[in-house]
């Protein structure tokens, strides 16, 4: 039984701690670090090589200007310098969906997005969803439905959702099923969801 | 979707109450002074109906708050350094280097001696932000020497395994019972059944990882603590920090999800109490996804014989068990409750034992041990029934019991077990199941199956909880009770109830919670929640109710019995033209008055107190590739009075869902070679997702338990748990003719069962 454990670290590098540790291009930040500063040559072209960068963004309507990390997530960013924290840190590797955010109206895991690639886009979290105090659809038909438990993934669904229906406003319930399964919710909670979901549908079909 | 509901839900039967009714005639009289439930609705206008939730619009606009999402000025970031290794010696912990780097403010030792599992704390850092805490952890020096370990249960039985605690050898005897005589009982029966079955390790995997935010007032502890139990944090962490438990406020308004891996102190939360301190800075500490699979626990594994002998008409006379848990460095789940106490059986013998290994320890999930109990229990049961040629459902009918401890000991208060027999059967169409296991039709290598499992937990509720109800004099009102709303609904539980007492609307209700410095409630778990926060709340307002009528009597000139409240409204009954509204009587409190509430005892000298439920599942399995898909899925429950039937239907989803993603894909694995976990993540460690989630039925059989509180009502958490993953297992059984006998039930697993079909054994 006396085995010698592994002298690496046995957790080993994930995806997203590579991605962190890579930022923008294909080179890891031990080879980045002198380099600061300058441009480097890519296969495109002279890349200038930086720590951080100035973006600037709409967040639910507001012109944003930011200065991010090259390697800082779209979703450390609107939890740390903007703090609008209903985007949630589950997993922070693109398996669960609580982050999920749109970006130029397309859903995107914000913990696999990096903060420069929303440079010049549009953002859109669950802050901003409602409109003028009038929750939206989707918004109504999760509390009328009970589309919850703890309340943790919520935000991840109901983002989903909105852009989902706004592609597709008739789904049938295997349309829904596809939809919602890149978020997970561990309270289970998923029946309700489908409900919720159908009658948000009909709601905005209505509006 | 032609607007059909995906979740109905059915009442239970006149018929059905009426018998509960005359059941419970028959037993002994409770002592008069206890609290009596009082008469079903139709009076009720908002309790067993459905509120959706008042802290909705806070859940689907992104602005409720949770322990994450906590940021305070000056705010460290905390961060642990964990042993790579399943047991070592720790030499030197060298603190200076990760002190040394700009931005580091605090740093501590958290281990000396020997560290016991891959995951264990050893050092922790507090810097300005989450980058610099994670460089100045790689600072920290740590010499560590190996020693041999053991992550697998099976290998640690073995003599000469490395020992992987000092005071104990590997295995420990942790239960043990016996009533009767099971030799004789054996030697008595027609049929004698015997098998193993086995449950893997399930991890919580809330979405909402384990943390804290620790800040210092003067010498008074605040501690946002992501925690199913706010009293029990305060008063461990006064303990740990040796402070007068009255200088600790733990709160907690919004969690994402605990499953019972959250219901006390975490080593976290002190450390950050200690960074905070040291920095003279609030400190935030979080654990990763991977610590969360580490360190925080899981529901540990079973291996449980089962031996069951019965007569050719199906009475059961004798149960024997044999159990091996294991739950890392701490002991297993004793997961024998169900065996000794559901089903009437004059001989049972019960011996379980804990294989310690260098892993972490466990924690209690979700129905600790009955939902590991009930998989090997309900297992035989249809294993006995194919032995007896007896409908699976017939047989447990035929064992039925009135009394606890398989009908040898006290009177079940309420027992609603056979009305959900009978809702759920009827949900799922029983009769359309395959008369004996494996004899449906076959439609290329698809084969249906049907089956069902019984439940039996606790879920009484805590006598002694504590609940205010506030009147304002502008005719507001809160309730305030030092309770968690964990995810089931209890914000708008507390508002139904005090709505429904006070003749107002649940939204009219401000509602305080998750702040231990408010009157106290038991944790979050073990289904206790609504039992004992809705009676103590209800108390609440019945006495204020009482109040408002004497103010109001005092202000139109009548007596205080003449006084009837309704729509808001206080009127004499003899006089209908005298009147006053809840808000000009509350203007006549002049200031805020506070009704004390509690929730009262229970005779459990004379009555037994527990919750039942019947699950049925229909399936598809595949004999090909083994995959199992649940089709239908029909769930009745006895958990007493339901308040809020929409939050209630939740909770049921829940614990089918959380059910049928262990009984068919959570499994954690560990990595022999290096003592770690392989699979901390959630992708690795499979959880079902949408796409796994078959059509559900949800019944309640909706008993006013007559004895157990003012409301008659029980816990409903766990009991929606328990009977899921059986459900499931014994429609495989009945859809294939094998016993997968072990969960998750994977697709190897299923094809090595029909291999062992096959060959006969």
């Amino acid at each position: 039984m006396d085995k010698k454990p592994n002298s690496k670290d046995p957790g080993g590098v994930s995806r997203r701690d590579f991605i962190k540790g890579v930022g923008r291009g294909a080179l890891g930040t031990a080879v980045l670090a002198p380099l600061r500063g300058q441009a480097i040559a890519t296969k495109k072209g002279r890349v200038p090589v930086y720590e951080r960068k100035s973006i600037t963004l709409t967040v639910n309507g507001g012109k944003i200007d930011l200065a991010v990390e090259a390697n800082e997530t779209l979703l450390d960013a609107l939890r740390d310098r903007l703090d609008l924290t209903g985007a949630k840190k589950v997993c922070d590797r693109g398996e669960c969906g609580g982050c999920t955010v749109l970006l130029d109206g397309v859903p995107v895991y914000a913990c696999m997005t990096l903060a420069v690639r929303a440079d010049g886009k549009t953002v859109k979290t669950v802050e901003g969803l409602a409109e003028g105090g009038k929750l939206h659809p989707v918004q109504e038909a999760f509390i009328e439905k009970d589309g919850y438990q703890c309340g943790y993934c919520t935000p991840g669904f109901i983002m989903t959702t909105s852009a989902f229906l706004e592609k597709n406003p008739a789904p049938s319930l295997d349309e829904i099923k596809q939809a919602l399964s890149g978020n997970l919710c561990r309270c289970g909670n998923y029946a309700k969801i489908y409900g919720a979901v159908d009658a948000a549908a009909k709601k905005m079909k209505g509006a | 979707m032609k607007g059909k509901e995906y979740i109905s839900v059915a009442r239970g039967d006149a018929e059905g109450q009426a018998r509960v009714a005359a059941t419970a005639a028959q037993k002994p009289a409770a002592k008069p002074a206890e609290p009596q439930p009082e008469p079903k609705a139709p009076e009720f206008k908002y309790i067993g109906k459905p509120t959706a939730r008042v802290d909705g619009r806070e859940i689907v606009t992104g602005r409720a708050k949770f322990t994450h999402d906590i940021k305070l000025r000056g705010m460290l970031i905390g961060k642990i350094l964990r042993s790579p290794y399943a047991a070592a010696e720790i030499v030197a912990i060298d603190l200076a280097p990760a002190l040394a780097l700009p931005g580091v403010m605090a740093a501590l030792k958290l281990a000396e001696g020997k560290v016991r599992y891959a995951g264990q704390q050893v050092a922790a850092v507090a810097a300005v932000d989450e980058r610099t805490a994670e460089k100045a952890l790689a600072l920290v020096k740590v010499e560590y020497k190996t020693l041999p370990y053991v992550v697998d249960w099976e290998k640690a039985r073995d003599a000469g395994s490395p020992q992987v605690r000092d005071d104990k050898p590997n295995v420990e005897k942790i239960n043990e019972y016996s009533r009767g005589d099971v030799e004789k009982g054996f030697a008595e029966a027609d049929v004698v059944v015997e098998r193993t079955y086995r449950t893997g390790f399930e991890v919580h995997n809330p979405t909402e990882t384990h943390g804290s935010v620790a800040v210092w007032e003067g010498d008074h502890l605040v501690v946002y603590d992501s925690t199913q139990g706010i009293h029990g944090v305060r008063d461990g962490l006064a303990r740990a920090l040796k402070l007068p438990a009255a200088n600790v406020t733990v709160i907690k308004n919004y969690m994402g999800g605990g499953f019972g891996s959250k219901l006390s102190l975490g080593d976290y939360t002190v450390a950050a109490a200690n960074l905070a301190r040291q920095a003279g800075r609030p400190v935030k500490m979080l654990n990763s996804r991977r610590d969360n699979a580490v360190c925080v626990g899981y529901r540990p594994s079973s291996h449980q014989t089962y031996k069951v002998g019965a007569k050719k008409d199906g009475t059961i006379v004798a149960f024997s068990l044999l159990n091996y848990a294991s739950g890392g460095i701490a002991a297993g789940d004793d997961v024998a409750e169900p065996v000794v106490d559901i089903y009437k059986c004059p001989n049972c013998k019960v011996e379980e034992h804990t294989v310690f290994t260098n892993v972490g320890a466990q924690r209690a999930m979700r129905a600790p041990g009955h939902t590991q109990g009930a998989f090997g229990l309900e297992s035989v049961m249809d294993e006995l029934a194919t032995a007896l040629d007896m409908d699976p459902l017939e047989l447990r009918r035929k064992n039925y019991s009135a009394r606890n401890l398989g009908d040898t000991g006290l009177p079940y208060s309420s027992k609603g077990l056979d009305q959900c027999y009978d809702l759920g059967a009827k949900a799922i169409g029983w009769e359309r199941r395959n008369r004996r296991p494996g004899e449906g039709s076959v439609s290329g290598p698809l084969r249906r199956g049907i089956g069902a499992a019984s439940s039996i937990w606790f879920g009484a509720g805590s006598p002694g909880t504590l609940a205010d109800v506030v009147l304002y004099p502008d005719g507001s009102v809160e309730v305030v009770c030092g309770t968690q709303d964990i995810g089931c609904g209890t914000r708008t539980h507390m508002a139904v109830v005090a709505a429904e007492t006070l003749g107002l609307e649940p939204k009219d209700i401000t509602v305080k919670l998750g702040n231990s410095d408010y009157p106290w409630a038991p944790i979050s778990g073990g289904s206790l929640t609504t039992p004992s926060v809705a009676p103590a709340v209800r108390d609440a307002a019945l006495k204020a109710v009482e109040r408002l009528k004497a103010v109001a009597a005092a202000r139109l000139k009548v007596e205080a019995g003449d006084i009837v409240m309704a729509d808001r409204k206080f009127a004499s009954k003899s006089d209908p033209a005298k009147s006053a509204s809840f808000a000009e009587v509350c203007r006549d409190l002049r200031r805020e008055t506070v009704f004390h509430g509690e929730r009262g005892g229970m005779p459990g000298d004379q009555y037994a107190f527990n919750t039942f439920g019947a699950h049925f599942a229909e399936v598809e399995v595949d004999v090909e590739t083994g995959r199992i898909r649940v089709l239908k899925y029909a769930a009745a429950q006895d958990s007493g009075r339901i308040i809020n039937k929409l939050t209630a239907e939740s909770q049921v989803v829940g614990g089918i869902t959380q059910g049928l993603s262990a009984g068919l894909y959570e499994e954690r694995v560990m990595d022999d070679m290096t003592g770690n976990v392989v699979n901390p993540n959630l992708r690795d460690y499979k959880i079902a997702t949408s796409l796994d989630i078959p059509e559900i039925e949800i019944l309640f059989a909706d008993i006013v338990d007559p004895r157990i509180n003012n409301l008659g009502t029980k816990g409903l958490g766990e009991p929606a748990r328990v009977p899921s993953s059986p459900a499931i297992a014994n429609a495989v059984y009945n859809a294939i003719g094998v016993h997968v006998r072990e969960i998750p039930m994977t697709p190897q697993r299923v094809l090595a069962a029909l291999k062992r079909k096959e060959a006969g054994s």
